[in-house]
Formats: C-alpha cells, structure tokens, sequence
C-alpha cells in the first residue's frame, strides 16, 4: 500500500478514535471503551507503517543519489523527520505511543478523550496549512546524525508534555466549582483555544480544500472572531463537564501525580533534546547557541517547565497553581514548534522551514 | 561583638536568605523566560528599517520609531548581550550557589548519617507499611529477609531486640539525593564554559579563493585580522547536487594547514564536519563565485585513444592540445548556469553561481573547426569525436569557500555541563533515597508462626518503592512457603 493511504487510514482512525473516547466518556459504556482503544491501536499500528513505507522509499532515494552510502548512513539520512510534515507526523505517533503506555499502566481510558484530539489536530493542522508532502533529497546542514537524534528526543519530549497537558486540563476541570476562580477562567481559555482549533480545522478540510496560502489568513482572521463566542460557551457550560468525568476513578491527586510523572519524563528529553540541537548548531556551524528564535524559545519552554518543577516544592503550590504552570508550558511547546515557524518568520526575513 | 559588626553581618545574613530562597528562584525564571520572548520578537543585532517594520505591525506607523528609540535604548535589539539580562543571569547563577550552600549541610548530614533501628510504633508511623505472617522462625525469617533486601540493592544491617524478635533494615541511593545540586552546578558549568568562550575565544569569518590563503581571519563584527599563528590554503571549492537539479547535496572544501612552510594538515572539510587545528576550528559556512578571477583555469578529464583519464588544466582563450590526438581546443566563453529557454531555444545564464557550469570550446582538427558548449553537469555533451571526449570538470580559482572560524577554550566546559545535567536530571527525577525496616517477631498467640512488619520510606518515587516494598514482601512469603 501507498504511504499517503495508511496515512489517511490512521487519521481517520485517530478521529474516529477522539469520537469513540468522547462517547466512553459520555455513556461509561465499557464496549465503547474497548472500541477506541482498539481503533486507537489499528490507527497505531497504521502510522507506523506508513512512516515504516515512507522511509523506505526516502532510502531508496537517497541511495539513488548516494549509492556508495553504506545501509546504515542511508537509514539515518533517510530517516523520516526531516521536515515540518514529517515531524508532526511523528510528533502524533510519539504522542500515541505515550498514552497508550499510559492506558495500560494506569488501567484507564478517560484521558483518551483528551489526548486524541491532540492526535486530531496535529494531523488536521497538515492539512490545514497545505503542508508539502514530498520527499525532498537532504540539504547539506540536516546531513548529520546529531540532528535526528535532536528531532527524536525532543519529540517523545512533546509527547510527554501533550499528556501532562491533557492531565492538567482535567485536573482543573475537576478541581475548579468556580465560575469565577482564575483556575476556571484559564482553563476554559485553553481548552475553548483548544477544541476552536480542532473545528476550524476540519471545517477547513471538509469544506474548504482548496484554500489558497494567500486566501488562509484571511480564513483565519474571519474565523477568530467566533472564537469569542466559543470561550462564552465553554466558560458558561464548563461545570457541567465536572459530571462525566466523576463517574472515572480520577481523583485531583491522581491527575496530578500523572502530571508531574510526565513532566519528570518530558522535562529530562526537552533538555536533552535542546542539547543536541546545540551539538547539531555546534558542528554546522560552530556556534551552539545563537539566541535564533527557535533556540529562544525552547529555552523558554523549558524555564516554564523549571518554573512548574520549582513551583511544586513550594508549600502550597500543588494542585491547580501548578496545573496552570503546566498547561502555560505546553503552550509554549507548541509556539516553539509551530508559532516561530508560523507566526514569527512572517514577522522576520528567513524563511519557514 | 560592637554593633557594628552586628549590623554588618545581620546585611550578609538578610541577602544570605534573599538568595537562598526558591521563591527568588521561580521569580528570576519567570523575568528571563518573559523577556526571551521579546528578543524574539524583535529581530537581534538587525538593520534599524527592518525593527521599525516589525514593531510597526504590534503599535502602527506613527508610533514605531519612538517605540523604536525606547526599545533600543533599554538594549532591547542586542538583547541577549544587554547589560540588565547579564545582570539576571549574574543573579540566577547567585541565586543557585546560595541556596545550593544553604541546603547542602543538610542533604549532606542525611546522606552520610548512619541508618538506625527504629521502634515498632515509629516503623508503623512511616508512609510505607506493610504486614504479613508466616510458619517460620524468626531466625529463619530474617535469613530470607537478609537474602530478598540484599537482592533488591540494600546493604543490610541486623539488630537483636528483646524479646527474641530480630529488625534488620538498610538503605540505598543516599547519593541520589545530591542529583539536584548536580543539575544545578551543571547549569554554572556551562555558564562559566560561554564566558571562557567570550573571554578568551573568537568568532570570525575567512573568505578563500581557491589557491589562495591566509594567516588570519577576520573577527565578525569588528572585522579586525586576528592571526591564527599557522597559514591555511584552500586548494578545492566544489557544490555537489543532486541529480540534474539546482539541489545542493554537498559543499565541500579542500583545506590544508601549513606551518614554517610546510604542510601539516589535510582535510575535506563539509557542513557538519570541520577542520580543527590547535584549538581553532574551520566551518563550512558560505561560498561565492567570482566571475573575474585573476588567476584561474578549466579542468577537463580527457578520454581518447591511448589515453585514460588524464586531466588537462587551461586558460580562457589558451588553445591546448588535447592529449594522444593531433587535436587542440580552446575555451572561448564560460557560464556559471547555462539553460537553454524552452520557447526560443536560446541560450541564457540563470544564476549568479556555479549551478550548472559550463564551456565554449573551440575544437578544431584537421577536418576543420567545430565550436559547442560542454556543460559539467552532462557529460556527454563533451563528446567531440569518435573516442575522444573533452569532461569539463572544474573552473578552478573562480569560486571562494565561505569559513566560520572559530576558537573557543569554553566549550568542553559546556559540553561537560551537559553531560552532567543529563546524567543528574535522570538520578534527580528517577532515582530516590529508600529506607527499609523490617520487623522479624515470633506470634506472640503461637509458637509457630511469625510476624513480619515492613515500613519504608523514600525522599521521592513513593509510588514505585511501594510497588518494590510489595515484590519484596510477597518473595519473602513464598519463599518461606507461609501465608500472607
Ligand atoms: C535560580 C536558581 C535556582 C534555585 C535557587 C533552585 C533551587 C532549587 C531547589 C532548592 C530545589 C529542591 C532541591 C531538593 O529537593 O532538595 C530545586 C530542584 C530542582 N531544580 Fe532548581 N533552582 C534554580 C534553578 C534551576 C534551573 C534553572 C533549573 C533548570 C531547569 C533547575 C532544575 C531543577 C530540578 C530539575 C529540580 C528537581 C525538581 C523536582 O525534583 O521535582 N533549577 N531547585
């Protein structure tokens, strides 16, 4: 099979499977449960052979170009992480891989519906921005095997953190009985930012498929103002989304152990991560840091993340203060990984990469 | 003591305590986190039009330029260099050693204390209990305890109570509890490795025609010459791509080093792999092509009959004889990019660069003059005759290497600092001080069987020691065949 066809398999897949978790939750029906773990793994195992199809035939291109490549340089120059579409394709199956590590370790499926949805939209957002697809020959600076090893860790680093992200959500959503408490204001901020995001990118690919570059910020700039209408909406009805999620054994304590717990995995690999980017930097171009606003703001995501660890071992910070440092940090994940590229290079003279 | 002196320490004492707390901590992290964010918004050490273009979008065109004034004067276009964010580093790095020295007496005595036995109320008190019983004795019992906890790591110790009743109890990763302060010292190693680095290193620019060289490079910004105490040459620029695109796959040059004359080093320097030289290091990093060099050849390899391969090297307008033939040629005219348009099939020079190189060549035989272009990137269109083909190679000494060179005494501090950082935040986050006791005491209903009470502690990780206290238990109990 094609690789754009598995592609397309677990994407709908993943939907399907944010529909089914959404359903689990609303009806506590154990088959539903079952369901969307089993499409979750199909979708899974879908994606992973399609990466698996797609680094093939980049191998074969690179030993096209390369022939006297030895199998191991043309496996690691073909590796498929190489550009922004295909990142975030990994960036959904390290996400994946995460929670379903996690389903089976804490025997609980309620965080599904909260997770895939970041599968979703990931996956939504390539097709929102017409994202190139082809398998482009390497430019000489990604030649270099401290660049994958920069790309794969971060990445399980931002799958780790979309659980913590996810976690911290309920935890507030839980923990907050005030339509007034700062908690609440901000949670129903993120998570309306969040699930607007989520629709508009469908709309866009149901309905509009052929948007124009040119013509996508204005979609954008139209659209923004429903968003208003839809924080309304979360913040007016929020409480009662306290309901289902009761019925789960989920307690605040619970959430927010699972919280840290992936903030001790991510904060270790976001780290790591941005250490062998500076190595890559390094031996490219003989500077390890630069202050370039993508090395900018992985610093900044990982001070949030300081921020969240430090803010723990002060007396009266646990629960909600430090959820809301955890959800701040996963914002800035995704600025460092979509807004430099998105929104700043517009601003700025280099090009998006 | 006078009270002056008094007051004196009482002000070291104050700022001690300033600096040692967390909450100073959370509210350094938090200024530098949100002024990054400026700095990468407004675009760093950028031409003044391009800010007043950027900072025009968030404030419109009439406010921009005093916008402008006031950012610049707060340092906000250098920001990262600007006195007020060294000076938030200066305090972070205080903030850490203070509070590092504040606490680490204290971490110290709970690593090295020695372990002791406790009570049975205090062991019931910790936050890890667990009880079962079994048909054994206690002298037994405790052999398998011994043996299970030793297993698990733990060095340990026994204690005889009255009673009969025997506790044996250890503890391990003391040491992990240092693995914070090693994170911590990480982040001044690599602050310390980046000023050695400002201090005593340089960063420069070269740019070598080939065959030319030079004894300095040339600092960025200043562009003062700094000598590089050895002479390096450039004898080779090349751009490789891929297939028959304008794709570039590789940039290479061939470098060499030469001292009192003589050549000491060799090597093909590529993006991603650079030379380094007596602590001074050689990058990939630009390359220019000059359509007027002054001193420059063609490089064909020739095929005839006779002749394999043999490289030819020769001037514009040079006739030259082409090797095992009575023939000669001459190259008359050169382009850097040559494209025939598609519509008029003329031909056109597309790029400034060295794209897709190729020749006029004039050939002449005995026949007669025949005059065609020989592009580099298509071999065969310098076939000339029946076995007789002229490859254009290389237009040696009209392209430079663009090298980033660099010196930097820092950077194994830095590099150090991360290893470090890595290896401490994996004991930090992953590894925790455990404390077992376990308490070895016969029923006091029947003769037969005995009690076992575990209580444990760990410093973090609860949840998975609990997990560890319970395999323990449940191989203690199968192994004496008894019931939980
Ligand atoms: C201004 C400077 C800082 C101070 C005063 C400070 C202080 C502290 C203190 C007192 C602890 C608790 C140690 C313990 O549990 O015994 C701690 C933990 C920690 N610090 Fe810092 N810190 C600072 C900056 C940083 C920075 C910049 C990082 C890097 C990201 C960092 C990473 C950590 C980590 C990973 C922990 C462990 C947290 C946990 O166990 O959850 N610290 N810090």
């Amino acid at each position: 099979m094609e690789s754009s066809e598995l592609f397309n398999i677990s994407t709908f897949a993943y939907i399907l499977a944010m529909i089914a978790y959404i359903g689990y939750l609303a009806f506590k029906n154990k088959g539903i449960g079952i369901a969307a773990t089993s499409i979750t793994v199909m979708g899974f195992i879908a994606q992973t052979s399609a990466i698996l199809v797609r680094w093939s035939e980049s191998y074969t291109q690179w030993m096209h170009f390369s022939p006297d490549s030895s199998f191991l340089l043309g496996i690691a120059r073909s590796a498929p992480l190489r550009n922004l579409y295909e990142s975030l394709v990994f960036f959904v199956w390290s996400l994946i891989i995460v929670y379903l590590i996690i389903e089976f370790a804490y025997k609980n499926r309620s965080l599904g519906a909260f997770v895939t949805p970041v599968a979703g939209l990931a996956l939504a957002f390539i097709e929102m921005q017409g994202m190139s697809k082809d398998i482009a020959p390497l430019v000489p600076a990604l030649q270099s095997n401290w660049l994958i090893a920069h790309v794969l860790i971060s990445f399980f680093g931002y799958g780790a953190f979309a659980v913590s992200y996810s976690t911290a959500n309920i935890h507030l959503i839980i923990a907050s009985t005030e339509k007034k408490a700062a908690s609440y204001l901000f949670w129903s901020f993120t998570f309306s930012l969040f699930i607007w995001t989520l629709l508009l990118m469908t709309a866009r690919t149901l309905f509009m498929p052929d948007l124009q570059p040119a013509q996508i910020s204005s979609f954008w700039f139209w659209t923004m103002l429903a968003y208003p209408a839809l924080l309304f909406i979360t913040w007016r009805f929020g409480l009662s989304l306290q309901k289902p999620l009761s019925f789960f054994s989920l307690s605040a304590d619970m959430l927010d152990e699972i919280t840290y717990k992936s903030i001790a995995v991510g904060f270790p690999l976001l780290t790591l991560g941005i250490i062998t980017g500076a190595i890559w930097a390094d031996s490219a171009w003989g500077t390890y840091w630069s202050w370039d606003p993508k090395e900018t703001w992985s610093l900044i995501t990982w001070f949030v993340y300081a921020l969240y660890l430090h803010s723990r071992l002060m007396r009266g910070w646990r629960g909600k203060k430090t959820a809301v440092l955890s959800l701040i940090g996963f914002i800035s994940v995704i600025f460092t990984y979509l807004g430099v590229n998105l929104l700043l290079s517009g601003l700025h003279a280099y090009g998006s990469g | 003591m006078t009270s002056k002196n008094k007051k004196g320490l009482s002000i070291v004492m104050r700022a001690w305590s300033f600096f040692s707390s967390v909450t100073l901590a959370i509210v350094l992290i938090a200024v530098l986190a949100l002024s990054s964010i400026v700095g990468t918004v407004i675009e760093q050490n950028a031409i003044k039009a391009r800010n007043i273009q950027v900072i025009s979008t968030f404030v419109g065109e009439s406010m921009a330029p005093a916008a402008y004034r006031l950012l610049d004067a707060l340092g906000f276009m250098d920001m990262y260099h600007s006195w007020w964010f060294l000076l938030l580093l200066c305090l972070l790095s205080l903030n850490l050693l203070v509070c590092s020295f504040d606490r680490l007496p204290r971490i110290w005595k709970l690593i090295t204390d020695p372990i002791i036995p406790l009570k049975e109320n205090v062991i019931r008190n910790l936050s890890i209990k667990r009880e079962a019983s079994v048909t054994a004795t206690p002298e037994d019992v405790s052999k398998v305890v011994e043996d299970v906890i030793k297993a698990k790591g733990f060095l340990p110790n026994i204690n005889k109570e009255e009673g009969g009743s025997l506790q044996v109890y250890g503890h391990k990763g003391a040491y992990s509890r240092l693995g914070v302060y090693v994170v911590h010292a990480s982040i001044l190693i690599i602050f310390l490795g980046a000023i050695i680095g400002v201090i005593w290193g340089f960063k420069g620019g070269l740019n070598l025609t080939e065959g030319s060289s030079s004894d300095v490079a040339y600092q960025y910004g200043t562009g003062k010459p700094i000598p590089l105490g050895f002479t390096i040459k450039c004898s080779w620029y090349e751009t490789e791509f891929y297939g028959g695109s304008d794709m570039p796959k590789l940039f290479k040059s061939e470098l060499s080093i030469h001292e009192n004359g003589k050549e000491v080093l060799k090597k093909w320097i590529r993006v991603n792999d650079p030379l380094t030289y007596k602590g001074i290091t050689f990058y990939q990093s630009s390359f220019g092509f000059n359509p007027n060099p002054t001193n420059s050849w063609f490089v064909f390899k020739v095929t005839a009959p006779g002749v394999t391969e043999e490289l030819v090297w020769a001037r514009k307008n040079q006739t030259f004889q082409i090797p095992g033939t009575q023939h000669s040629a001459t190259v008359l005219d050169f382009s850097p990019a040559l494209a025939t348009d598609r519509q008029t099939g003329q031909l056109f020079t597309y790029a400034e660069s060295m794209n897709n190189p190729a020749v006029k060549i004039q050939y002449a035989t005995e026949k007669g003059v025949k005059v065609g272009w020989i592009w580099k990137r298509y071999p065969e269109t310098g076939k000339l005759d029946e076995g007789i083909s002229l490859e254009f190679m290389h237009y040696w000494g009209s392209q430079y290497t663009g090298l980033q060179v660099r010196k930097d005494p820092g950077v194994w501090l830095v590099y150090l600092g991360c290893i470090l950082m890595s290896l401490a935040l994996y004991v930090a986050f992953f590894m925790s001080h455990r404390k077992i006791w376990i308490l070895v005491q016969a029923a006091p209903d029947n003769g037969t069987s005995t009690n076992i009470l575990i209580g444990a502690s760990a410093h973090k990780n609860k949840h998975s020691f609990q997990r560890d206290v319970d395999k323990m238990l449940s191989s203690i109990v199968t192994r004496l065949g008894g019931k939980d």
